[in-house]
């Protein structure tokens, strides 16, 4: 019994990957007449990026200010308390700010794209625009996606600079670490190599979540619980989603 | 096989002035059969009902003719093309030559009504911006709200928003235009709206209309020729008033409202008492 279970969830899982790459392949068939409409994509980039920023400025705020704390806590242990700003600034651009960023997008953003495209198929907009010779996937579904591609990685370098301010704010100012070594420590440690790894992530999480988020609410069950589940999904893919492919991209660039 | 009650639709029209010619036409959901053996002609110029009980796939036969989705077996032919042959493109080409009215509006929500009925002339056509609010204000005033131009569709009733969903459905001058249950949770005002709104677009623009619904009387005032659905098929058509006239039991269930006959009132089930008195000690 229960391996049928099991072999259902597989299966399911399995199919859910397949439709969900194949729909991928339609809606970038879409993105590039979208991208002709900046217009739909601007404001795409506002609702996903623009109206996360506060939670992401102060999730980014707080992580950062607790990397301070911990990280002096342990570098104190070995008299090594002026590596804290590399350690921070290392911590936060490759691993925390696109990783964390892209739990909160998900949360955010990604609950309300799934929810507003779930919607405008449980009350027939988006058949309306198909009986209007419209293509919901490059009206509705493509510059939905392109935002949230773009703005995600605009998100995580906000999310590490903030952090990055959070991380001095306890060092310097509370812990009394040398001002000067804190920064010249970041400077020394952090290289392109390592801007780019966090990059990377960034724009591979926003396609990744973007994704799943756009997939869920374009074919959700056109009712109130088929909505709902449809968001739930959207926050459990992305999360799961995010961390495998943390892992894959951090052993990629190690 | 048994025939269809053809009353007067059955007299012979020739084959250019069929707009839409469904053919011996069976679909199936999950094995359920939905369609079989399904026949149905409108004609061009006339206003054509579909009417049936809850259940009998009359919105089902909307899709088919736009092209939502294809039939098992059997042909749907829309403005002399074959649906099913049809490629993707062809089908949205078609598609711009029908107007649709869905039963809720289906108007977009993050738009005013403006932009709404604006929406189909901007994605299809490149007329200067003065062109496109001349024709928009003039379908929102064919149907009366262009003082509503500038709300959001939440701020209208349920008959304004339908009427709305009319002036975008005809701003691009279809050749066809359907109605999915245009009366349901009307009152009776914006019944009477809407019915006089159906006629008045078929008689002075010549729209042809298929309109689906289930509100017998509204219908038999207004349609040239009716279909009556039941079981997956057409069991009754002609005018509504042969249709009224006619003796055959689900017509004259269906006309006159009837609880119980042909279409049962009780949906299959086990015996009753059986059921009742099951678990229980003897």
């Amino acid at each position: 019994m229960s391996n049928g279970r099991e072999e259902n969830f597989i299966v399911g899982g399995i199919r859910r990957m397949g439709a969900s790459l194949l729909f991928l392949f339609k809606l970038l068939g879409q993105c590039v007449p979208a991208l002709g409409r900046p217009s739909l994509i601007i404001a795409q980039i506002y609702n996903a990026g623009g109206r996360s920023l506060i939670i992401i400025m102060l999730c980014g705020l707080f992580v950062g200010m607790v990397l301070g704390l911990q990280g002096f806590q342990l570098l104190q242990r070995f008299g090594s308390e002026e590596a804290l700003g590399s350690a921070a600034a290392l911590g936060l651009l490759k691993e925390l700010g696109p990783v964390v960023t892209a739990l909160l997008f998900a949360g955010r953003a990604g609950t309300a794209l799934t929810s507003e495209i779930g919607l405008m198929r449980a009350t027939d907009q988006l058949t309306a625009m198909e009986i209007m010779s419209v293509d919901p996937l490059r009206y509705v579904a493509a510059p939905r996606f392109l935002g949230g591609v773009i703005a995600l990685p605009l998100l995580a370098a906000i999310f590490s600079l903030v952090g990055l301010f959070g991380a001095q704010l306890i060092g310097v100012q509370l812990m009394h670490v040398d001002r000067g070594a804190f920064w010249s420590q970041l400077q020394g440690a952090v290289g392109l190599g390592d801007i780019w790894e966090g990059l990377v992530k960034s724009v591979v999480f926003g396609i990744t979540c973007s994704l799943i988020a756009v997939h869920e609410g374009y074919n959700a069950a056109p009712t109130a619980a088929g909505v709902g589940l449809a968001t739930t999904r959207t926050v459990v893919a992305s999360s799961v989603m995010t961390l495998l492919l943390d892992y894959v991209l951090t052993a990629f660039f190690l | 096989m048994t025939k269809p009650d053809s009353l007067q639709s059955a007299s012979p029209a020739p084959a250019d002035d069929v707009i839409v010619d469904v053919r011996d036409v069976h679909y199936a959901v999950d094995g359920r059969a939905i369609f079989s053996d399904l026949n149905i002609k409108v004609r061009r110029g006339r206003i054509t009902a579909v009417m049936g009980p809850s259940g009998t796939g009359k919105t089902t036969l909307l899709r088919l003719i736009t092209g939502q989705i294809l039939a098992d077996k059997g042909q749907v032919v829309v403005l002399g093309r074959d649906i099913e042959q049809a490629k993707s493109s062809e089908i949205y080409a078609l598609r711009k030559r029908m107007g649709m009215l869905f039963q809720n509006g289906a108007l977009l929500t993050d738009m005013s009504v403006f932009e709404n009925v604006a929406f189909p002339v901007r994605e299809h056509t490149d007329l200067p911006e003065p062109l496109i609010r001349r024709l928009v204000l003039t379908k929102l005033q064919s149907v009366g709200l262009r003082g509503a131009a500038e709300l959001m569709p939440t701020e209208l009733s349920g008959g304004m928003a339908r009427r709305v969903a009319l002036a975008r459905a005809i701003v691009m001058d279809p050749e066809i235009l359907i109605y999915d249950e245009p009366f349901v949770g009307l009152d009776p005002i914006s019944m009477g709206v809407i019915l006089r709104l159906i006629k008045q677009m078929n008689t002075a623009l010549g729209i042809t209309s298929v309109v689906v619904s289930h509100d017998v009387k509204e219908l038999a005032t207004i349609a040239d020729d009716s279909y009556l659905l039941s079981g997956g098929k057409v069991v009754a058509s002609g005018s509504p008033k042969e249709l009224a006239a006619s003796d055959k039991e689900v017509v004259h269930q269906f006309m006159s409202g009837e609880a119980d006959g042909p279409v049962a009132f009780h949906y299959p089930a086990p015996d009753y008492f059986d059921q009742l008195l099951m678990g229980e000690e003897p």
